[in-house]
């Protein structure tokens, strides 16, 4: 923490990693509730391009030019794959492998030029293939920092229009809302949010910043806003984590370090969170199957009292076994039974149900049979 | 053109047949972004194998690889299985963790060996030559082309093998499965393949090449041919092509073999796109366009056949009339009579149109029709 407050770089990068993760984890939700993900994967790959051509044309390394032209071509291939989609059969899933793979050859074909140009600053473009956390300077931070501002400001801005499009577009479109160009809009900021992260995550694993916090988060909560939240600190936390990791130990690269990260965060809260956790749904179940099995051994006990005047009539448990075979499994629900005040024993060993007993099933009866 | 070109060129072709192949399937099954998810999560597989065997050649490599694709496919499968998170979500975070962790382990343990993560990406199609198979002293041409040829056969093998079954399962699973085909092996083996040749082709093309081998091909296919024994064969010519017209590009332009190659796979399918006979865009609009002018005749001759030989027809069956009776521009009118005059449906006597017997036919026809 020390290290953190006195190191400037470290301070400069935790700061970067700390808002695209809280920018990819904001656009990520949207993108992963409209089944977008691998979208995010094309557009990252398809930015590279934009990159190389944004650096010929202008012979300038500023991260927001070169931001501006990942932007462009990222935004290009996603309006190419609407086209190929919707000109032709060609499927969605085709189409992105398609532009992707398209887009990133191009890209190699304009970084070779690159390589090329005397001037000595081109081996930073080197850097958005896998990410170079160290390279970010507090300008860069700034750039990331405005486009990302400006990104959630205009989430906030169009909040409930793009709720909308994302859970009911057909009802969207009846209420005379420009379905097409918020979708559009929608994505364009997808697209500014890949461009934040590309220099220090790398256009390979861009994808997970957008996928991972909002996967992470959808399991906490049923509700867009939490959700949103969630995982924007989701985002964040894994970007300081990484970054930091990768700092204390050596040979530790912060992009992969940082999705690492994001996968631990989905694979806890798939386990764990409450209601929808693996874990959680496991326990409770086993819970019901219990109580389910002690229901029915203390409804079978007054169906046999009822065949007498005495609903608290003793059974011996042989005659519970003929309905119950497995007799460890019927101990034991007795025993509970009887811990909770249900049933009681009789001294030659006879099971029998306690007036609350009878008033429990009673009210079971009623609920199930109605 | 030297020996060196040669090889290189062979075993472009051969990379791309062997990459086709499979990925037809792929293209049909709705997968598409499997072969991406599946180029990039093979790396930390060849980055185990390589600690196990300390050799970059060894073809324990390729198997582990291949794992590392079939744990991908797993995962996935199994992360859908539990509907916490959707299936596009769930390639996105498998394999971007899956290749995070190989970026890692080769940055934390593998510095100095040439498994840079950037040969895994980008592959160098140029130093293939020069790794070459020997056996018992005698030089039997490059590596690659015995690795991507073995993989290649095994897929042409399997496809043959299997074709009825393969196409049973590609088209409609349920009914594969009722008749006891098996369809979920049949997936396996498929992905299998798909992993060991994305595995044996990365060394050459990169992994990215792969996917657009694996994905632009057959999809060009599909846009030329409706039957599935063409589709795979088109799809192979057309890599093959590509592939060997992206060398001489690269060659020309001094530029990266495998950008040039995506690149041509692109330019493929964007011709396809635009000239495709039935579902290329200039067919889809010639299509549209003869469909206007054959709805404005028939439109025509029922007005026409409606109104002969009743008292208004004198008023009716002008030419003038055409554009305030059918809202027509008078451009658009003429067009419509001078078409439907070429196609003998009615003739002209001054202003006043009068049908045929086949124009009198073709508006009974429309009426009954309609």
């Amino acid at each position: 923490m020390e290290q953190l407050l006195n190191d400037y770089t470290l301070r400069t990068v935790t700061l970067g990693t700390a808002i695209l993760g809280a920018v990819s984890g904001a656009l990520g939700t949207f993108a992963v509730l409209r089944r977008q993900s691998l979208l995010g994967d094309a557009i990252s790959h398809a930015a590279l391009p934009g990159i190389g051509l944004a650096f010929i044309l202008t012979g300038s390394k500023a991260s927001l030019v070169l931001m501006v032209g990942a932007g462009l071509a990222g935004w290009f291939a996603t309006a190419i794959v609407l086209l190929i989609t919707a000109g032709t059969r060609v499927k969605y899933d085709s189409a992105l492998g398609l532009v992707l793979s398209v887009f990133f050859g191009a890209g190699l074909v304009v970084l070779t030029y690159v390589q090329r140009y005397p001037n000595a600053n081109q081996a930073g473009l080197d850097s958005f293939l896998f990410g170079q956390a160290a390279s970010l300077v507090v300008a860069d931070v700034i750039t990331m920092t405005i486009l990302g501002g400006v990104a959630l400001a205009a989430l906030l801005l169009f909040w409930k229009e793009f709720k909308l499009l994302a859970f009911d577009p057909e009802f969207a479109h009846s209420l005379v809302l420009p379905v097409r160009r918020l979708d559009i809009g929608l994505t364009t900021l997808l697209v500014v949010a890949i461009v934040i992260g590309l220099q220090t995550v790398g256009v390979v694993l861009m994808s997970a910043m957008i996928i991972a916090p909002a996967a992470a988060a959808r399991q906490w909560t049923d509700h867009l806003g939490i959700m949103t939240l969630v995982s924007m600190v989701t985002g964040a936390l894994c970007g300081v984590g990484g970054a930091l990791l990768s700092t204390s130990i050596s040979n530790l690269p912060t992009g992969p370090t940082i999705v690492v990260c994001a996968t631990g965060f989905v694979v806890i809260s798939m386990l764990f969170a409450p209601r929808r956790g693996i874990i959680w749904q496991r326990i409770r179940r086993t819970v019901q199957n219990r109580e389910l099995r002690s229901e029915s051994v203390l409804l079978d006990l007054f169906e046999l009292a009822r065949t007498h005047d005495d609903l608290t009539y003793p059974h011996m448990e042989p005659a519970l076994r003929v309905i119950h075979p497995q007799r460890g499994t019927l101990y034991r629900q007795l025993r509970r039974l009887q811990g909770k005040g249900l049933v009681q024993m009789h001294q030659n060993g006879a099971w029998a149900l306690t007036p609350d007993g009878v008033r429990v099933c009673d009210q079971l009866r009623k609920e199930r049979i109605g | 053109m030297s020996t060196f070109q040669l090889e290189i060129q062979l075993v472009a072709a051969v990379v791309a047949a062997a990459c086709a192949l499979p990925g037809t399937f792929l293209v049909l099954r709705r997968m598409a972004m499997m072969s991406d998810a599946i180029s990039h999560a093979i790396l930390p597989g060849i980055v185990v194998g390589f600690f196990l065997t300390g050799n970059l050649s060894s073809p324990l490599l390729i198997l582990g690889g291949a794992t590392a694709g079939l744990l991908t496919v797993v995962l996935v499968e199994w992360i859908r299985k539990t509907n916490r998170v959707r299936e596009d979500a769930a390639i996105g975070l498998v394999f971007s963790s899956l290749f995070a962790v190989g970026v890692i382990l080769i940055a934390r343990f593998a510095r100095d060996i040439h498994l840079d993560t950037d040969a895994v990406l980008l592959g160098e199609l140029a130093f293939v030559p020069f790794n070459r198979l020997i056996l018992a002293g005698r030089d039997l041409g490059p590596q690659a082309l015995y690795a991507t040829g073995v993989v290649g056969i095994l897929s042409l093998g399997f496809i043959l093998l299997f074709y009825k079954e393969l196409k049973l399962a590609t088209f409609d699973s349920a009914l594969c499965a009722t008749l006891g085909f098996l369809p979920g092996i049949l997936h396996y083996t498929l992905m299998g393949l798909i992993s060991m040749t994305a595995v044996a082709a990365f060394d050459a093309v990169g992994s990215i090449l792969v996917v657009a081998l694996m994905v632009g091909p057959p999809v060009s296919a599909y846009l030329i041919t409706n039957r599935f024994g063409y589709m795979i064969l088109y799809s192979v010519a057309l890599a093959m092509t590509a592939s060997i017209a992206g060398y001489w590009i690269a060659h020309l332009l001094d530029a990266s073999i495998a950008g040039c190659m995506a690149v041509m796979v692109g330019v493929q399918f964007s011709v396809l796109f635009c000239t495709a006979p039935e579902q290329g865009v200039l067919a889809a609009w010639k299509r549209r366009r003869h469909q206007k002018w054959q709805f404005a005749i028939k439109m025509l001759v029922i007005h026409l056949l409606q109104h002969e030989a009743t008292p208004e027809a004198d008023r009716e069956c002008r030419m003038d009339h055409l554009q305030d009776h059918m809202a027509w521009e008078e451009a658009f009118a003429e067009g419509v009579v001078s078409r439907a005059v070429s196609q003998n449906l009615l003739h002209t006597v001054g202003e006043y149109l009068e049908l045929t017997a086949a124009g009198r036919e073709l508006a009974r026809e429309a009426i009954i029709h309609t």
